[in-house]
């Protein structure tokens, strides 16, 4: 009698209440928490500029102005335009295929202007004496050799005038979801530019280039320079005010 | 006879439940994986607009909320509202309150900070230019228009 008592131990723990337990934690963490990972289309505002006199006036065909009215209405560069086709107006103004005469004015780049252009800003470095004067030559000497980098990966390639701007101005009552929809078109042609030009001159989807490999960081940094993403997100103007 | 009563007698076996908890469990740890705890209570409806060239925010701990949308109780009206935090905000609160998430953070890390507007697809632009306005002020400059991946 006493032995076979030993032999089955301390009785069994009752495992039947452990479903209720762990049913109470998972509705406790289905109601505490979100599944909402947050993306959205990233923008970097520009900073207030003090003095407004002091900027350098663009010349019309460098900026591609799109207006939005308050009846979610497009006026891209002064015709009235659906949004279906704004991609496509985009891609247009960065690329302005036909040299027309309102969209930017494209310059060549090559290795021999970037070289000459270096060499250029060297001797004046090499000249300056006035701090300031350093700084700019500097500047100039990094910017070019950037753009030799991009050349030596890619090609020789067109680059935008630095003027060259997508500006987007809306009216007081126009939809936040309106605003949303034209960026998303102007980011869209400018990244289907970009992925064009990666798999013409790479051979690989843009969007598969690696952030963190360095030989990628390059490619990227050049594919961007190439097709830059200037969407001006400047002063708001009110575009009901603007038209009477 | 006999053989068929007895069967009747048995009836079937009782599903075993012994590994329903361990299937809680691993519903349990997925949703414990993939989900984050919620940070505030929404004051505001938002639906948020949909995007196609949508970038993800990386990191949470660098990301602070701007909620604009109308109101959830019915009683404050359908104005959209401006909540920071946990409460609705004025615009002139921006400034402090970009400031106060700027100080928060290691020096290190205070260029990155992204604010992200959450807005309802609704709102008129004129309060998000307001409040573009107001951040630019505060050199707040990376900012995300929160919308959902579609279109």
């Amino acid at each position: 009698m006493l032995r076979k008592k030993r032999r089955e131990g301390p009785g069994e723990i009752n495992a039947g209440s452990m479903a209720d337990i762990a049913f109470l934690l998972l509705i406790f963490f289905l109601v505490t928490t979100t599944m909402d990972t947050d993306a959205g289309i990233l923008r970097l505002l520009p900073p207030i500029v003090d003095d407004m006199e002091n900027i350098d006036k663009v010349k019309d065909r460098n900026v591609y102005i799109v207006l939005i009215n308050d009846a979610d209405q497009l006026l891209v560069e002064g015709e009235p335009m659906d949004i279906k086709d704004l991609r496509a107006g985009a891609k247009e103004f960065m690329t302005n295929p036909t040299n027309a005469e309102n969209l930017p004015e494209k310059t060549r780049i090559t290795a021999a202007v970037c070289r000459e252009q270096i060499a250029f800003n060297r001797s004046y470095l090499a000249g300056a004496t006035e701090d300031e004067d350093r700084v700019r030559f500097q500047k100039e000497i990094d910017r070019w050799e950037d753009k030799l980098l991009a050349v030596e990966l890619l090609g020789e390639f067109m680059e935008l005038p630095n003027s060259a701007v997508i500006s987007l101005q809306t009216g007081s009552k126009t939809s936040y979801n309106m605003y949303v929809q034209v960026q998303n078109e102007l980011e869209a042609g400018i990244r289907e530019l970009r992925e064009d030009l990666s798999r013409e001159k790479l051979g690989r989807r843009f969007s598969e280039l690696n952030d963190k490999d360095e030989d990628d960081q390059k490619l990227i940094k050049a594919i961007r320079m190439v097709y830059p993403q200037r969407i001006s997100e400047a002063e708001p103007v009110d575009v009901s005010r603007r038209n009477q | 006879m006999s053989r068929f009563k007895d069967k009747k007698g048995k009836g079937t076996p009782a599903i075993s439940t012994a590994s329903l908890p361990d299937i809680i469990f691993m519903l349990l740890f997925f949703f414990m994986v993939t989900t984050v705890m919620r940070e505030v209570d929404l004051l505001v409806k938002i639906s948020l607009p949909e995007a196609s060239e949508v970038t993800k925010l990386e990191d949470k701990a660098l990301v602070d909320y701007i909620y604009i949308g109308p109101p959830s109780e019915s009683y404050l009206g359908t104005e959209p509202r401006i909540q920071l935090n946990d409460q609705f905000a004025r615009l002139d609160e921006i400034d402090a309150w970009v400031k106060l998430g700027t100080e928060r953070r290691d020096e290190v890390l205070q260029p990155k900070i992204t604010r992200s507007l959450k807005v309802d697809k609704e709102t008129n632009m004129k309060i998000v230019t307001d409040v573009k306005q107001e951040l630019r002020k505060s050199n707040a400059l990376k900012i995300n228009y929160s919308s959902s991946q579609g279109g």
